[in-house]
């Protein structure tokens, strides 16, 4: 909100400019001629000489129209303390147009007409849900806008961010689990190993872990390793190496890797650990955030439950 | 009355009339903004940018990241569903200059902190096909061999200080021990994470 002293500044200053424009325009449609005739302004460049002619009249026309248009324009919208008469609806009452009026109530308009569709959504469980081809596709919309580019627009992931696609699940992939995940976030935490294992610790360790989702590794150093994975590391990915939900612990058995599987990759994740993280989306989903992370949830448990 | 010619032929005359002519506009519409409380006022929580994110946004200008992308949220339903709230003048009361930007090519980054991992960033900027296969951004590799230097971080933040931004002596002596060879990339992910966390909701 403009002060007083800057509200007669403005409003002083545009009226003043409107009336200045009409007296500029009256005054020297005054002195123009009234028909045309051969008499030239004086002006000549290399014999080439301009002919003092009347404006065609829809050209003066047109400077009229821009001040007609403005003072409309001012109507409308308003100038210093008056509002203008175009008016929006925010809370069910008509209110003067501001851009902020404006974006609320296309918020509030949409929001109107999209509730009973999100409360029948939200009402149906995310198994059943999952039948449904249109919750699906706004789910599917809401995935792309939101998390294709962490996890691919075809829902594969990428190094180091999780395929949804695979039903091998960090965090689990039941509804209750996915709404936690989407909602609330999730802080990956694999410590670094280099300075407790040491450089040949890390080989063996390698070797072990590559023997877990029968890869080709070095049978002396895996079997060194073994019982340092039981000491350091079955805490998290069980003694199997099987992992666990709880503290997103990933399973190493099933040859499905993370960070990649190779002998290097494995050996970077082993030395410098990983933190991976998925954001909270609770907040970043903004208006609707619990129906939008419903269709979320029902749209990436569909992915693994036909 | 002055005649038509007049001005014409008389240079200085001409220029000073069209400087005016030209803004007269900005009289009604710039001038007041300079002492409007919405336009000068931080809003709410905001604080100067670290010594790190400092240089990140430094970064972030020499690599021209605002040719491509804007950061500036604006109120239409779309961009807020999209992006997250609309961009207020209070948050940018500390930026000199802003980097609002005109075109996208890329998406908006004005909410962009906290949205993505630093782990998302670092992948994404090295090459974002990594993780984002239809992206048409170029790679920065080498934003991850250079080093930050912080020789003139404390003489940025002094001159930023001049023009209204709250740095302390303490921030400004600080400065370069925070920011001093670390990676480029850490210091343009630092300033990527903050940008828009000051307003969550609206």
């Amino acid at each position: 909100m403009l002060s007083t002293f800057w509200q007669v500044w403005v409003t002083a200053i545009v009226v003043g400019s409107i009336i200045g424009c009409g007296i500029l325009i009256m005054y020297t449609s005054k002195g123009m001629r009234k028909e045309e005739t051969d008499e030239t302004t004086g002006h000549a460049y290399d014999g080439i000489e301009e002919i003092d002619n009347p404006l065609p009249r829809w050209w003066v026309f047109m400077f009229w129209a821009t001040i007609v248009f403005g003072l409309g324009y001012l109507g409308m919208y308003g100038l210093g303390n008056f509002k203008g008469l175009v008016t929006v609806t925010v809370d069910g009452e008509e209110v003067a147009w501001s851009s902020a009026n404006q974006w609320k109530a296309e918020v509030q308009a949409f929001d109107k007409d999209i509730a009973p569709l999100y409360a029948k959504y939200s009402a149906t469980p995310v198994e059943e849900l999952a039948k449904n081809d249109e919750a699906l596709q706004t789910g599917q919309r809401l995935f792309k806008s939101n998390c294709a580019v962490c996890h691919g627009s075809n829902a594969k992931g990428a190094l180091g961010f999780p395929n949804l696609t695979d039903n091998d699940w960090l965090y689990g992939g039941n509804p209750q689990q996915l709404t936690m995940t989407i909602a609330n976030g999730r802080q990956g935490a694999m410590p670094a190993w280099e300075a407790i294992l040491g450089d040949q610790g890390i080989d063996d360790m390698t070797a072990y872990v590559r023997s877990l989702s029968g890869l080709k590794h070095d049978e002396a150093g895996a079997a060194t390793a073994a019982p340092l994975f039981m000491r350091n590391c079955a805490i998290c990915h069980g003694a199997d190496g099987k992992g666990n939900i709880m503290m997103g612990a990933p399973n190493l058995t099933d040859d499905i890797w993370l960070y990649g599987g190779s002998t290097k990759q494995i050996e970077m994740t082993l030395r410098h650990g990983r933190m991976g993280k998925m954001p909270a989306h609770k907040e970043i989903l903004g208006a609707n955030a619990d129906a939008k992370i419903h269709l979320l949830v029902t749209y990436v448990y569909s992915l693994t439950n036909k | 009355m002055i005649k038509h010619e007049t001005i014409e032929k008389n240079l200085p005359l001409m220029v000073v009339l069209i400087v005016v002519a030209l803004s007269w506009g900005g009289l009604v519409e710039i001038v007041p903004l300079f002492f409007h409380e919405d336009t000068n006022k931080p809003v709410e929580g905001l604080k100067p940018l670290s010594a790190l994110e400092l240089e990140g946004r430094d970064i972030y200008i020499r690599e021209g990241c605002h040719v491509c992308h804007t950061q500036m949220v604006r109120p239409f339903r779309a961009e807020t569903e999209r992006y997250g709230p609309y961009s207020v003048a209070g948050e940018h009361v500390y930026e000199h200059p802003f980097l609002w930007g005109s075109k996208r090519t890329g998406p908006d980054l004005a909410r962009v902190g906290g949205r993505y991992s630093d782990e998302w960033h670092r992948a994404h900027m090295y090459n974002p096909r990594d993780v984002v296969p239809e992206s048409i951004m170029p790679s920065y590799p080498w934003l991850f061999e250079y080093k930050v230097d912080g020789r003139d971080t404390p003489k940025k933040m002094e001159a930023l200080r001049m023009v209204g931004v709250p740095y302390t002596d303490e921030d400004i002596e600080n400065a370069k021990a925070a920011v001093d060879g670390k990676p480029e990339i850490e210091a343009l992910v630092a300033y990527l994470q903050q940008l828009g966390t000051v307003i969550t909701k609206r």
